[in-house]
Formats: structure tokens, C-alpha cells, sequence
């Protein structure tokens, strides 16, 4: 394991990684990467982690001083001297020790309670709302990254709007208005993407948006065609591996704004100890691998990784050694810009609903509303539908 | 010399189509009726056709439909063992893992037993029309759980899917499967639900905008009572749960039950106009026509609902055979899927790998996204969906299995979504939640099995190309292939002509893969 002075040197802000193998990127990349201020901030890449099936908050990050905490969880709580310990209220479940210096170096931002009103419990309907940013009760077919693409678009050079990696829902990028590629491997899209001909002949809408996507697989194509080759290694597994895809798909000379990807298995209605810690430690060590990739490249200061769930899980344990469906829950900002801390209020275990969830802290539209008014400069009522507030997270 | 004579028969049936309505169908002209009200057409299907004139063709068309499938139905259909379930609070882990994988695999065999109903149907129309009901009244095995729901509702659907409106809309509400789905099960006298209450109207008859808060809040109390037999599946009204007393419903005040609001819904004008519209989008163009519409509502309304009215004054309208609306529509995957294999004279071993199919390009049947149902249109198009189209017709039309198909669809273990408005289905003791226990974790296994599955199924499909051309009409090789390509194309394609010279498999592979093949 890298010491920790070797790993805060790693924040410092001059470009000090490239010792590793060398680049094999073009010289357009640079002219590319030094024209980053006209285009919206979009140079600077949303890295949107998915934690499929709704990660369980309290167990990620313990309030290992409550003891409604340990009378909630007989069996499954995290005992006190295994936690890593932020505050001394708060501290992370012990998989996630790669993450903890980030949180010394200031560039972990812990996000507490985050949910909606109303919260919905179906794993569909609320990530639904969590990709729409929509209301409880508000259908909406657009995702927030691609109404937010539309009112302020990104340059077309950009291989893409956004790229979406390892699954083929698009999520935050649903619904027409915005060049999204979903992929499981560079390769396969790259082999698939042979069957697009961009023929422009448009003699009806219909057919002109199907040509038009048609183009956007092309050109997306011919952009993502490079390699380069890092010297970070990249975790076994398919989250490691989609990581690995996410980087090569970031360090792509053209740009590409956001990138998704998902790591499944969090719906852990039974054993949930060693599923959460098997998890929670790909997650962990995939976004150290990130990180290492990117400072690389040179790219961590333009890199804000943000996660997010459907819901969180219950307090109660149940009979299974698992937990049900929950409601807020915990996520993580990290990047080479962002302000490390305790947002939001860890949830009050002794005023938990009827059904025995607590209250949001959060607004996930706040932390969305971060990411487009602070990262990328895009003015975020368009996208959202209404004004939500920052968090102090980025500057 | 006989190519000159084939392109002078092509003109001539192009030189008919123009002259309007009492003149006999041209080729493109019975071949866009029935690419619009069916799957792809095969070329004899279309000959059937040409020739007649439209108002022969469209009563034709209305005459020969079915009511019921032809396919049997899975074993499980009505068997009451498929309704059990294990108890939530005292079901072991293993116990609930068989429950679900039983779940999954009926939902895959009925999803295989209406691809195989829509391939071999001699009544396209009756299954795009049970198609369209589904996902009109929608309710997604996601959350109804029981395949045996989902398949008594599909039933009913295709049942009532070309008669009565008002008697479709009584039906679709009683289905348990929408019970389930609208919550409308659990619904009381002292805790009305209104989830139900607010989609009748909202999404199935009158759109927003024409009811208030208020007609919602009574019409949910009209509907308590109207519940689910948990032994028999069936409907069962439960007179203990109902709300006697009196609502006021759309200006109407009485003690109405469930049936009496329908009623008072179905006398509102603005709902023969709401679903006019709706099969507009689905039949003619992506933007209706306000007069248009008004004045086939009328019609429809006029006729007691009777959808083959509706459908017979719009497939006669000027605008359904209006040149600038033709190929203008995007096909769904089931309809490209369906209609590929169709087309190209195909019949598959098994159906239930192109269910996958269809779903991996974004249409898992019975698992519509949530209670508006697919969106549709160009939404179908997305650069994933767009490639999914494009390598199973690549697929289909190399014919050496290839590369696997790249699946992450899922049946009924992680794609789409159940549904409901509001948080009302949030609730800690939904037993089907609490059922639904970690089905998220046998997702990967079950994508790489139907991957497999998918693959299989299309190694197994032999396309013979060379033979297929050959059926198409046209005295030579270039003849033929204009056939094949008025026949698979709404537009003509801006390549140049097909050459003699090109071989037959190519030329097919082409042309599907053509942006025009994606549209009816």
C-alpha cells in the first residue's frame, strides 16, 4: 500500500504523475485540452458511480456513538474498533479504507441523508426519479444530465455528450436531445459501431433523428478509437474493469463531459455483512484506481466523481442479516477540486417514519444543482425544474 | 425488355395509389395499410391487398381479426399453484430464491408464447391492437409478480382489443393484474387509494387537465371494494371495503360504485377524443389532426365505443394514406422484430430468444418502463437501442453466429419498472417487495444466461437469401430486388439501384440495414 505522504503529494496540483509509462496521446490532445475554457466547463468530467440496488448508508457511514445504531442492528452494525473513524461521531466501514485519504487530504466530500419527499421504495420507480430528477409523483421521460445537455449544449467535437458504461439503461441520460453512447468495452462498441452509416437524408423527422444518431455513433466511434496506456492497474472484477474503460473513455482527446458507471449487488435483503464489505471494497479500490489514472493524464483537478442509489436501506435489520428498502442515504463527492467534509446531517434514529425510515437531509437535486452551478457553470433550473441550493462541496 | 415491362407495372400501381381513394390500392399503398396495422408484411400478404380499393381493403382488414390466440397458453395458465407464494415473515432465503426464479421463468415463457402468438397470428392487427391495450391499461409483471396475472390480462386485452372501448375499459379495470399494479387491491373504505382513480383518468381516458383533485379523491372511494382473490387469482368484489356513500364524480353526485364513475367517464366526449388521438399517433402520424380527431371521435362515440368504428374511419382518412405521413413512424422493437422474421419468411425454433431480443433493444413485453407505458416514437431510438437493431439484423442476415450478442436485458429480474404515482406504494409491508428480495443479485447470472439463450436462437435461425429473392416477384434478378425493397422499405433508399450483380445475402443485409427499415 502506497504510504500517505505519497498519496497527499499525489493532490498536489503540478502534474507530477506522468513518471509512470509514457502517453501515447497525439498532439491534439494538448491544443484540445488547452482550449478548455470556452465550452461550458464541460472539459471537466462528472463521473457518476451507481451504487445498483441502494447501498445501505448506515453500515458506509457509521454513527458508531449512537447506540440506537448498535439497538437497530444487533447482528449486522459495524462494531465500534472496526470503523474508521472521521469525526467522533462518524466513521467509514473499514472497506473503505482506500478512501481514507482522500478524506485526509481534504478532497472527500461524505454527503449525509440524501433523498426526496415522498420517498418510493420500488428499486424502478425511485431511480426513476433519481435519473429524472423528477417529483415522487412527476413522470419524466428526459434525464437530468440530458435536459441539462440540451439547455447548454456540449460542443459537438466532444466524442460525446456523455458515455455510459457496463449497463444499457442510460439513466441520467435517457431520452432524446443528447449524444449518449452506452457501452460494455471500448472493442465492442467500436466492432458494433461498424453497422452505423450516417446517410443524411432526412426526408421526415423521424428518419432525420435516427440518421443523426446514426452520425453521433460514428463520430463518437472515430474519437474513442485511441488507447493509452496507463500504468495504474486497474482492480480484477467488472467494476475494476469498467473503471479501467471510464479512464481510457476520460483520457479521449476530443472530451466527453459525464460517464457513468454501475456497480450492482447492493440489495442486500439477506448476509448482508460480507456482500456490503465485498462491495463496498470494489467501490473503494475502483475510485483509488481512478483517481491514480487521472492524476496521471493530469486530469484529477477536472475530475468530480459523485455516487448515488435509488434509496438507502432500513435501520431495523431484519431476520436475514440484511436490511430492506430504505429511504436517504449516504453518498460520496470526491475529485481533485472538491471540499472535503460531512455534509447534510446524519439521520436521526430516533425519529425514523411509519415505516421505519428516516427523514432526507439532502436534496439529491442539491447535489445535482452542485454539480451543474459549481462544475460546470450551467445554470441548473433549466434541468432540475426549479431552484435547488448548492452545497459548498465545490467552490 | 422485362425489366422495362416490371418498372412500367411499378409506375402504373404508383400512377393508381395517386388517384385517390375510389381508385384500387397500388403495391406501396397496401403495403404501407397493412405495415401500419400489422408486423412486416410478406410480398403475398401484400398482393392479397393491392388492387382493392381502400374502403375494400380496410373492411377487409377489420373483418378478419381474432379475438382470442391461437397459440395454447403455458401450462401454469390456470393453474391456481402458480398464485402461491411463501410467506413473507416466515419464508426461508431458499424459499423466496425459488419463488422468484419460478416468477422469472413463467415470465419468460409467456413473453415467448406471445412472440410465438405474434409470429404465426393470421391477425396481425388483433395482436398490434393487444399490443397497443398493453400499453395503454399498463401493468408490468415487475410488480404484479404472478405470470398467471399478467397472461389473464393479456387475454382480456386481446379479447376486447377491437370491440368495445366501454366494455374494454370496464374489463381492464377489474383485471387483478391492474389491481395489483394501481394498488387498487388495497384499497379501503377508510384509507381510499388513488392511484388507480388518478390514472383511469389521467392516462386511460380523459389526459390531464380534463378532471380535478377533487374527482380523484371521490372516484377512489367509488372504487373501494374491487379487490383480488388471493386463492382463485380472479376479481372479487369485497362488499365490506366499499365506500357507500355519496361522491360527486365529473359534476355527478351519487352513490356510485367503480362502474357507475367508468360510466360517467365514458359519457364525457373528451374521452373517445383522448383515445382517437392515441391511436392516431399509433396508426397515422406522429401529431394528430384536432379536426381530424374530433371528428373520428365522434364517430367512435357514436358507435358505442366500437373500436373497429374508430379504426375503419381512420384508415380511411385522407391522412393515413397521405404520402408525406408515410415512413414516418418509427417501428417498435417487437414490430421490427416480429416483422423481420415475417418478412423474411423466418420461423424460428423458439420465440422466447427474440423476446429477449426485443427487450434488449428497450421493449420487455409485459414489463412496460412504469404506468405510462413505453414512450415510443423516436424514443425507441437511442445510439444502444439503434445498435441493437442493427446487429440482430446483421446477425439474422450473416447467418454464422457470429459474435455473441451483447445482452443486458433482463426479463423480469432488473430492466423496467412497476409503477405508481406517489409514494402510496411505498410501504414497508408490501409482501411483493418484500418478495422481491435481492432479485437484483441473480440479475447478472440470468443476463449471461439469456445472452446464451440469445445466441442459441439465432444460430439456430437459417436465413436462406438466395431463395427468399427468388420468391419475390420480378422477372429478373434487378426486378426482384425492387420488389424486396418496395416491400421492406416505406421510402425509397437514396443508394443507387440494386445491381443484377450483387449477391443476394448482401443485398438484404443492406437494405435492412438501411435507416428507412427502422420506420413503418
Amino acid at each position: 500500500m502506497m504510504n500517505r505522504r505519497h498519496f497527499l503529494q499525489s493532490f498536489a496540483a503540478l502534474p507530477l504523475a506522468r513518471v509512470a509509462a509514457p502517453l501515447t496521446l497525439s498532439p491534439t490532445v494538448e491544443v484540445a485540452v488547452a482550449a478548455t475554457s470556452s465550452a461550458a466547463g464541460y472539459r471537466k468530467v462528472l463521473v457518476l458511480v451507481e451504487l445498483k440496488g441502494g447501498n445501505d448508508g448506515l453500515n458506509t457511514l457509521v454513527p458508531y456513538a449512537d447506540p440506537a445504531y448498535y439497538a437497530l442492528r444487533p447482528r449486522i452494525a459495524i462494531e465500534r474498533d472496526r470503523v474508521i473513524p472521521l469525526t467522533d461521531r462518524a466513521g467509514l466501514h473499514p472497506s473503505l479504507a482506500p478512501l481514507s485519504g482522500f478524506w485526509h487530504a481534504n478532497r472527500l466530500a461524505v454527503l449525509q441523508g440524501v433523498g426526496y419527499p415522498q420517498p418510493n421504495l420500488s428499486h424502478f420507480r425511485s431511480i426513476e426519479i433519481w435519473d429524472t430528477a423528477s417529483r415522487s409523483n412527476e413522470y419524466l421521460q428526459q434525464g437530468w444530465l440530458t435536459r441539462a445537455f440540451v439547455s447548454r449544449p456540449v460542443p459537438q467535437s466532444f466524442a460525446a455528450d456523455g458515455v455510459i458504461v457496463g449497463s444499457a439503461e442510460l439513466g441520467p441520460l435517457a431520452g432524446s436531445g443528447t449524444r449518449a453512447i452506452a457501452l460494455a468495452d471500448t472493442e465492442q462498441f467500436l466492432r458494433r459501431a461498424k453497422l452505423a452509416h450516417p446517410v443524411v437524408v432526412a426526408r421526415n423527422p423521424a428518419l432525420a433523428h435516427i440518421e443523426k444518431v446514426e452520425a453521433d455513433i460514428v463520430h463518437s466511434a472515430a474519437q474513442l478509437a485511441g488507447r493509452v496506456e496507463f500504468a495504474t492497474a486497474f482492480p480484477a472484477g467488472a467494476f475494476g474493469k469498467a473503471i479501467g474503460t471510464a479512464c481510457q473513455i476520460i483520457a479521449n482527446p476530443a472530451g466527453v463531459a459525464a460517464v457513468r458507471v454501475t456497480l450492482s449487488g447492493f440489495d442486500t435483503h439477506a448476509n448482508q455483512p460480507a456482500i456490503q464489505a465485498r462491495l463496498l471494497g470494489e467501490l473503494a479500490n475502483g475510485l483509488r484506481s481512478l483517481h491514480d489514472a487521472m492524476v496521471e493524464i493530469d486530469r484529477w483537478n477536472d475530475t468530480l466523481v459523485l455516487t448515488y442509489a435509488e434509496f438507502g436501506r432500513r435501520p431495523q435489520e431484519n431476520r436475514n442479516n440484511g436490511t430492506d428498502h430504505g429511504t436517504a442515504s449516504v453518498h460520496f463527492a470526491m475529485g481533485g477540486r472538491v471540499t472535503g467534509g460531512l455534509y447534510g446531517a446524519a439521520p436521526d434514529l430516533a425519529r425514523l417514519s411509519a415505516d421505519g425510515n428516516p427523514a432526507h437531509a439532502l436534496d439529491f437535486r442539491d447535489v445535482y444543482a452542485t454539480v451543474l452551478d459549481r462544475w460546470w457553470g450551467v445554470d441548473s433550473r433549466a434541468a432540475l425544474g426549479g431552484r435547488y441550493a448548492p452545497l459548498p462541496f465545490l467552490a | 425488355m422485362l425489366l422495362r415491362l416490371a418498372t412500367a407495372v411499378l409506375l402504373c400501381l404508383a400512377a393508381a395509389s395517386a388517384a385517390g381513394a375510389s381508385a384500387p390500392l397500388g403495391y406501396d399503398d397496401a403495403r404501407h395499410l397493412l405495415a401500419r396495422t400489422g408486423f412486416g408484411p410478406t410480398d403475398a400478404e401484400v398482393r392479397r391487398f393491392a388492387g382493392l380499393t381502400r374502403e375494400q381493403a380496410v373492411t377487409q382488414l377489420l373483418r378478419d381479426t381474432r379475438s382470442s390466440a391461437v397459440t395454447p397458453p403455458p401450462l401454469w395458465a390456470d393453474d391456481d399453484a402458480a398464485l402461491r407464494y411463501p410467506n413473507p415473515q416466515t419464508a426461508t432465503v431458499d424459499e423466496r430464491r425459488a419463488f422468484r426464479q419460478q416468477q422469472v421463468r413463467q415470465g419468460l415463457e409467456l413473453r415467448a408464447w406471445w412472440m410465438t402468438e405474434m409470429l404465426v397470428t393470421s391477425s396481425p392487427l388483433s395482436e398490434r391492437m393487444t399490443l397497443f391495450w398493453h400499453n395503454h391499461f399498463v401493468s408490468s409483471q415487475q410488480k404484479v409478480r404472478f405470470a398467471r396475472l399478467m397472461y389473464a390480462q393479456n387475454r382480456t386485452l386481446r379479447e376486447h382489443a377491437l370491440g368495445s372501448f366501454a366494455a374494454l375499459l370496464h374489463a381492464a379495470s377489474k383485471e387483478p393484474a391492474m389491481l395489483v399494479y394501481l394498488d387498487g387491491a388495497k384499497s379501503r373504505r377508510d384509507q381510499p387509494n388513488e392511484n388507480f382513480a388518478r390514472e383511469v383518468m389521467e392516462l386511460f381516458t380523459l389526459g390531464e387537465g380534463h378532471y380535478s383533485e377533487q374527482d380523484i379523491k371521490e372516484a377512489a372511494r367509488a372504487f373501494t371494494g374491487w379487490s383480488v382473490d388471493r386463492d382463485t387469482g380472479r376479481y372479487r368484489y369485497r362488499p365490506f371495503l366499499r365506500d357507500p356513500g355519496v361522491k360527486t364524480v365529473l359534476d355527478r353526485s351519487g352513490r356510485f360504485d367503480g362502474d357507475a364513475v367508468l360510466d360517467i367517464i365514458l359519457a364525457r366526449p373528451q374521452t373517445a377524443q383522448f383515445i382517437v388521438a392515441k391511436l392516431w399517433r399509433e396508426f397515422v402520424s406522429a401529431e394528430p389532426d384536432p379536426e381530424e380527431v374530433a371528428r373520428i371521435a365522434q364517430i367512435f362515440r357514436g358507435q358505442d365505443y366500437d373500436i373497429k368504428a374508430a379504426l375503419h374511419a381512420l384508415l380511411l382518412s385522407n391522412a393515413f394514406w397521405a404520402t408525406e405521413n408515410r415512413g414516418t413512424l418509427v417501428k417498435s422493437p417487437v414490430e421490427l422484430v416480429v416483422g423481420t422474421l415475417r418478412q423474411l419468411e423466418i420461423a424460428p425454433e423458439a420465440a422466447m430468444p427474440f423476446a429477449i431480443v426485443a427487450a434488449g433493444m428497450g421493449q420487455n413485453l409485459f414489463s412496460p418502463p412504469n404506468v405510462r407505458g413505453w414512450p415510443g416514437g423516436i424514443a425507441w431510438i437511442n445510439s444502444d437501442t439503434l445498435l441493437a437493431r442493427k446487429q440482430f439484423l446483421d446477425r439474422l442476415l450473416r447467418g454464422d453466429g457470429g459474435v455473441p450478442a451483447s445482452m443486458r436485458m433482463i426479463a423480469t429480474g432488473s430492466a423496467p419498472a412497476p409503477a405508481s404515482s406517489g409514494a402510496s406504494t411505498s410501504v414497508a409491508t408490501d409482501a411483493n417487495e418484500a418478495i422481491a428480495a435481492s432479485d437484483l443479485d441473480d440479475a447478472k447470472v440470468r443476463a449471461r444466461q439469456f445472452a446464451l439463450a440469445v445466441d442459441r436462437g439465432l444460430r439456430s435461425v437459417h436465413f436462406d437469401a438466395v431463395r427468399w429473392l427468388a420468391r419475390q416477384q420480378g422477372a429478373t434478378p434487378t426486378a426482384k430486388m425492387r420488389t424486396a425493397q418496395a416491400l421492406l422499405l416505406p421510402l425509397t433508399p437514396p443508394m443507387a439501384d440494386a445491381e443484377g450483380d450483387v449477391d443476394a445475402r448482401s443485398f438484404v443485409r443492406a437494405t435492412l440495414l438501411d435507416p428507412a427499415y427502422q420506420l413503418k
